[in-house]
């Protein structure tokens, strides 16, 4: 962790009820300044009403929020232009182009229109500048949406699920554009529920499940921390299981109509006894993921 | 300033690409100003048109009244026929020293009409044929009135009426729309205050309605309609100002309640629509009953219309303006205090 005076979100114990439903339950979490930050669950788990008490937009029935040393509730004038937020829906004026669009929320900020062309390059739009809102693809509309709330150059971005309901293409481009963002020194927080996304994209992770987070660190450090095994698949046919039995550092060997499935913690010295054995035809090695930390810290399966 | 100016360009830009906007702005209102125009065209200058047989002296001095139009028969029986057809109110035949009048018995207004002609008529020329001079005489001289050619009642109304539906639907519209997309939150998460982001809107909306009146007025003015505006015209400038706040607030108000634009479309339907008979937009409310033509004197549209009809075709002076003024901008106080207080960010 950095120091107090770097980090540029401090969230302390937050909660909010709606009814009897607590959507938040005592959230705590802090961000540095430069960090890829995100917030990830299934749907319902309380990322987005974080993600708009965060943001300013929700009064928490308890706790603390700071941005960048300020507090965002009550609606703070002064902290607004150094917060950028893409909202879940795609939010833009009607019947205008995405240049004009980038230019209004531009003068919303009271920033010039020069900007405009930078944010459509830097979302890589500049071809569809004078293309209208409405008849943009999917994709397209959620990286002019991104570009909006980069505009007025803020030094916290929010980013609520940018790459939902987007086909895998479009997905990796957006993530090209979210690295990009990351370079130029913005602080990222953005919620998903594509775990593996996350894996890729973020410093930090917190994992979130009713309302409370489960468990916060990098990627990686949650998954070594599970302590899972590793799995290799092989063909059926290729080898037995009694002769799977045998091998060095094999725990568990299970077999279905289509293949057969060793778990280890050793993966090298396996890996290699299978090479000399000239069983590696059709081999895949599957290492845990977010998915198996969700699932280690739930009890459930994840389902998005 | 540049804020307030960029966002009204943006709006003024969303506002006119979109043709459902653009219809029921200008061409859907334009479409009753031509059709009522049309047919109230020849409305007060009929001539009454009876059948006529024979000629003569009667005859004569009653196509020089101007008043009556013939249509002339050779016989008596075809000439009843049409009487009882319904097709003429009656019939007027000269046989030598006899006038003879045959009149409908269910049009009694249009035949003691004719009968008061014919009577006075031959009265006259019996006078003439003495050559006494008349005893008594009649002096008569026209008046000036206000009463007024449909197209000079028409437009001032229709014009209104466009105007309340343009502000209502287009605030309300607006409003449930940048809802519904967030674009509200938006602007809420922007250091722009709400005021700004308000008066640009309504900006639009003016400068929409002084688009409105200066094609409306330029269609009406057309010699097939003939509308003619009084010297005092400008002064429909502020009303327009006052009457878009007003329905303005109005929208606002009904885009507090609704969720999605086809509610809030068919909310402003049933407000904008009842308004509009009741203020006398398309036919004028000297006819209807007197609870009626109270509950029109609290709506809004009844008063622009007032306004309207006297700077625009009535020739008034600027006092003209104090009443109508008043209620609209009372109208948009208390309706826009209402709508900020039951305004909604989100859903």
């Amino acid at each position: 962790m950095t120091g107090v005076l770097t980090s540029a979100v401090a969230v302390a114990d937050i909660r909010m009820s709606y009814g009897d439903l607590k959507a938040v339950d005592g959230v705590s979490f802090t961000v540095a300044e430069g960090e890829f930050f995100g917030i990830l669950g299934p749907n319902g788990a309380g990322k987005t009403t974080t993600l708009e008490i965060v943001e300013g937009l929700r009064k928490p029935d308890s706790g603390t929020v700071s941005l960048l040393g300020e507090s965002p509730w009550p609606r703070n004038p002064k902290l607004l232009p150094r917060i950028g937020v893409q909202l879940q829906a795609s939010s833009f004026f009607e019947k205008l182009t995405a240049k004009e669009q980038l230019e209004t929320f531009a003068s919303l900020y009271g920033v010039g229109r020069a900007t405009a062309g930078d944010m459509l390059e830097l979302v890589g739009l500049t071809d569809k500048a004078d293309t209208q809102e409405s008849k943009l693809s999917g994709g397209q509309r959620q990286r002019l949406s991104i570009a909006c709330a980069l505009v007025h150059d803020p030094d916290i971005v929010f980013l609520d699920e940018p790459t939902a309901a987007l086909d895998p293409q479009a997905r990796r481009n957006l993530w090209d554009v979210l690295r990009d963002i990351q370079q130029r020194g913005k602080t990222i927080i953005y919620t998903t529920h594509y775990l593996d996304e996350a894996e890729i994209l973020c410093d930090r992770v917190a994992i979130m499940d009713r309302g409370a987070i489960l468990a916060m660190d990098t990627p990686s450090a949650l998954v070594r921390g599970l302590d899972a095994a590793t799995h290799i698949k092989l063909q059926l046919g290729t080898l037995r299981v009694d002769e799977a039995r045998e091998l060095v550092g094999v725990e568990e060997v299970a077999e279905d109509e289509l293949s057969l499935t060793i778990s280890t913690r050793q993966p090298a010295p396996v890996l290699s006894a299978l090479a000399e054995r000239g069983a590696l035809d059709g081999l895949q090695v599957r290492t845990a993921t977010l998915e198996d930390v969700f699932l280690n810290l739930t009890g459930r399966e994840y389902r998005a | 300033m540049t804020t307030f100016k960029s966002l009204s360009s943006a709006m003024f830009k969303g506002f006119y690409r979109d043709k459902m906007t653009i219809f029921f702005t200008f061409v859907f209102p334009l479409m009753f100003l031509v059709i009522f125009g049309l047919l109230f065209r020849d409305s007060g200058t009929d001539k009454t048109k009876i059948a006529v047989i024979g000629d003569g002296p009667v005859i004569v001095a009653l196509e020089q009244t101007g008043v009556l139009e013939f249509e002339r028969f050779d016989s008596l029986d075809a000439a009843v026929a049409k009487v009882q057809d319904g097709d003429l109110p009656a019939v007027v035949a000269a046989r030598g020293n006899t006038v003879e009048v045959r009149y409908a018995r269910s049009d009694q207004v249009k035949s003691a009409v004719v009968q008061g002609i014919v009577n006075g008529v031959v009265d006259k020329v019996n006078l003439g044929v003495t050559g006494r001079p008349p005893t008594f005489t009649v002096e008569s001289q026209s008046v000036e009135d206000s009463s007024l050619q449909a197209i000079q009642y028409l437009t001032p109304g229709i014009l209104s009426w466009a105007v309340s539906i343009s502000g209502v639907f287009g605030s309300a519209l607006t409003l449930v729309s940048w809802r519904k997309k967030q674009v509200l939150r938006r602007i809420r998460l922007a250091p722009v205050s709400a005021a700004t982001v308000l008066s640009s809107r309504v900006l639009v909306s003016i400068g929409t309605a002084v688009v409105q009146a200066v094609v409306f007025v330029a269609v009406a003015s057309l010699p097939l309609f003939g509308l003619k505006l009084a010297g005092s015209w400008w002064l429909a400038l502020p009303l327009l100002v006052l009457g878009t706040t007003a329905f303005f607030s109005i929208g606002m108000l009904v885009g507090a309640f609704c969720k999605t634009e086809e509610a809030a479309s068919g909310a402003a339907n049933f407000i904008v629509m009842p308004m509009a008979f009741l203020s006398g937009t398309f036919f004028p409310l000297d006819q209807a009953p007197a609870w009626l033509r109270t509950v029109s004197k609290v709506i809004p549209l009844r008063h622009m219309n007032d306004g309207m009809l006297d700077v625009l075709v009535r020739g008034k002076g600027i006092e003209a303006l104090v009443v109508p003024s008043a209620v609209l901008i009372g109208f948009t106080l208390v309706v826009g205090f209402i709508a900020s207080r039951v305004f909604r960010w989100e859903d």
